[in-house]
């Protein structure tokens, strides 16, 4: 019988996460007891993208959309949409100008303003099933470059269509497949490596897109092998990504017995096979040079790059390095042709780009905009405003080691240059958006404090002057810092963006140099001794005022019995014993507690 | 599975996509079985069944079957709306299993309305 309705179960990471697994076994079983199994099919698909309401539930072909759905209301579900056709509102999502529901997925301005390249099979495919990506297209445009282009035809039309590279740099594809060609190799092997070492702190753009589809990187990666005359390609995955891992070795052994990876690729007689290395989860493994020495099994450490990878590469031959997001563009890019994505976008920043938004938004989750798109558009119409109406104050672009925006510049455009222009970068496409509550001499502080654990410590301007920024930034938290220390985090940041040997250490001072650039004014009240967001533990003061009942709530929570006081009369604070821990703050209904 | 060549993956693409193509919500239209508690008790079950047999035989695919609840008139029942792409929908009324295959091969597949089970053209005003 066919499928009269498609139940489209999202399990990406953070739906997995929140029980969708069971969820889909729940519906399973709920339509095979009400004898519904053979005319509604359950499909398990990738990230659906709106993971702040998860677990996702998308019923086709209605297009209906239902948020946070729980084992428990399944049998409601079955019974009222699935049997009666009455589609069940209390599970709906309703946006937050909103007063009622929206049914359809396409109604939601969270997906309303979105336009999908590379996650053009979102939430509609089952990404263990090979043929969910052929019926979408799949493979189509390996068929078209396979047969009818040459490698360079296909180099041409990459660099006609002015994809550049998404894992940060922005270098523009096509022309690092030319002087990959152009490189001498002494017996003609050159490699095709795939980065996908995500390692930025909330960032999951390339998670996604393995566990969502991962063909669609096979695909990229075997027209790319093509196109450069590579026979034996790589894929570089962190080990904190099982899923993703499973679902691409999955992937390589269906695309394997199709014949569409490994020897005579569709009947062409071109050879070409991927093999997956897992990384053990260092960031600076996504620098392409420590990425190579990874693989080759030696330390994950950069080298200087007189020499690009590009010429010497893995193994001392020519290699390419592209990121998992410019791979799933290239099939696109060959089958609707060059023109097509180059009319998307800027005028240097072409096509679209995903981006993992999260931090104080209303709705996170993964995105994807055409470029162009002001920072405005990003978070306020796709993200729904700052959570909790709150007040926005930064976002960060990029990554740990991207710059903070301010309110001001809000209506730039998501764009390579424009970016950087601004102190920070694209990077690989995180975004955290920051509002009142945070305190920017603590959040810069927070990065480098990462970047300073991530550091491989091969060179001395990284190694050591991150860790100097760490301290001067614990200084000025802890309420010990002079003006003079705003001088020497300017010098030391100068001297390590100039001096270290990758981009780990050469991007590392964008955190400290764009807060001090847009938010001078709060290390100026650190250093008199105040922490206007009130984080800095050692600038601020709890206290209780005349407000208080005596309901006894603070005294009880106090982990260090700092608060005095009798029920209903008046409490204190004793200054000397307390830690600032905030738990006094947080459970007073009265606001009695003030913070300082 | 064997290896594909790329006549193969052309013609294996057009089959999978057919398959599939109530998911993508691409169809010719749309026949709406009323599902109500008065069109389960009159048998609606029954004409959902055959109708999905029906088009299974025959490799019908893009026609999209759904169900919606008590159209108002139970004494009618089993109703059925057919929905086709660019026309006013049609009610039909009292069917059971011959009449719903009926609706599905002279309606549907062929464009035109079976008029002794139809009760109307078009649908109540909402609002």
């Amino acid at each position: 019988m066919p499928y009269r309705l498609h139940l489209m179960v999202c399990a990406g990471t953070g739906c997995v996460s929140n029980h969708a697994l069971e969820l889909r076994d729940a519906l399973s079983a709920e339509l095979a007891k009400r004898g519904l199994g053979k005319e509604i099919e359950v499909v398990t698909t990738g990230c659906n993208g709106f993971c702040g309401v998860g677990p996702i539930l998308l019923v086709q072909p209605d297009g209906i959309f239902y948020q946070k759905v729980q084992v428990k209301d399944v049998p409601l579900l079955v019974e009222e949409h699935l049997v009666k056709g009455r589609p069940v509102k209390s599970l709906m999502f309703t946006p937050p100008e909103a007063k009622e529901p929206v049914p359809k997925m396409r109604d939601i301005p969270f997906f309303g303003k979105q336009m999908l390249v590379a996650l053009r099979n979102r939430g509609m495919i089952d990404p263990e099933k090979i043929e969910d990506y052929i019926a979408r297209g799949g493979y189509q445009a390996l068929a078209k470059a396979l047969t009818t282009m040459t490698p360079k035809q296909i180099i041409e039309e990459i660099k006609a269509s002015g994809l550049r590279g998404r894992g940060g740099g922005g270098f523009p594809t096509g022309i690092k497949w030319e002087t990959c060609v152009h490189a001498h190799s002494d017996d003609g092997v050159r490699y095709l490596v795939c980065n996908a070492d995500e390692g930025d702190p909330g960032a999951f753009m390339d998670r996604s897109i393995i566990e969502g589809d991962p063909h669609s990187v096979i695909e990229g990666m075997v027209i790319g092998a093509y196109a450069i005359g590579a026979h034996q390609g790589y894929i570089y995955v962190r080990h904190e990504y099982p899923l993703a891992l499973r679902r691409f070795t999955i992937a390589l052994d269906q695309a394997r017995e199709y014949g569409l990876l490994g020897k005579d690729i569709l009947g062409t007689g071109f050879d070409f096979d991927i093999e997956v290395h897992r990384g053990a989860g260092a960031f600076v493994c996504g620098e392409s040079t420590a990425l190579m020495a990874s693989i080759e099994g030696r330390v994950g450490e950069p080298r200087a790059k007189y020499i690009h990878t590009v010429e010497v590469g893995l193994y001392n031959k020519p290699t390419v390095l592209n990121n998992v997001e410019t791979f799933a563009n290239v099939p696109v890019i060959i089958e609707r042709g060059a023109k097509w994505f180059a009319a998307i976008g800027t005028e240097h920043s072409k096509g679209t780009k995903v981006f993992s938004l999260a931090g104080r938004v209303k709705n996170t989750g993964l995105v994807e905009v055409p470029m162009g798109l002001s920072l405005r558009e990003l978070i306020f119409d796709i993200g729904g405003g700052i959570a909790d109406d709150g007040e926005f104050k930064a976002v960060q672009t990029g990554g740990p080691s991207g710059g903070f925006i301010p309110e001001d510049l809000l209506d730039l455009p998501v764009d390579y240059e424009k970016l950087y222009e601004a102190g920070s970068m694209m990077g690989s496409g995180g975004v955290v958006v920051m509002d009142e509550t945070s305190c920017m001499v603590d959040v810069a502080r927070f990065f480098v404090d990462f970047l300073q654990s991530e550091s491989c410590g091969k060179c001395t301007p990284c190694r050591e002057g991150i860790k100097a920024l760490h301290g001067i930034l614990s200084r000025i938290c802890d309420g010990k810092g002079s003006e003079a220390d705003l001088a020497m985090l300017e010098e030391l940041c100068s001297v390590i963006a100039d001096t270290s040997l990758c981009a780990l250490g050469g991007s590392a001072p964008n955190p400290v140099l764009t807060s001090i650039r847009y938010f001078r004014s709060e290390y100026e009240a650190h250093i008199q001794g105040k922490c206007p967001a009130g984080v800095c533990r050692a600038l601020i003061t709890f206290r209780i005022n005349d407000k208080c009942t005596g309901c006894h709530l603070c005294f009880k929570a106090c982990p260090t019995s700092a608060v005095l006081g009798e029920p209903k009369q008046m409490h204190t604070i004793i200054q000397e014993k307390c830690i600032k821990c905030g738990a006094c703050y947080d459970v007073c209904k009265f606001d009695a507690v003030t913070k300082e | 599975m064997a290896k594909l060549t790329i006549s193969e993956l052309q013609k294996l693409r057009e089959k999978l996509a057919q398959e599939r193509q109530t998911r993508e919500g691409n169809a010719r239209g749309q026949i709406i079985i009323h599902m109500g508690t008065c069109g389960i008790a009159a048998g609606a079950r029954k004409v959902m069944t055959a109708l999905l047999e029906a088009m299974d035989k025959q490799n019908v695919r893009d026609v999209i079957v759904n169900t919606s609840g008590c159209a108002g008139m139970c004494s009618k029942e089993p109703m059925a709306t057919v929905q086709m792409a660019q026309q006013a929908p049609v009610k039909y009324i009292s069917l059971n299993e011959e009449k719903i295959v009926r609706i599905l091969n002279e309606h549907v597949l062929k464009g035109s309305v079976v008029k002794e089970y139809a009760l109307a053209m078009g649908s109540e005003r909402v609002g």
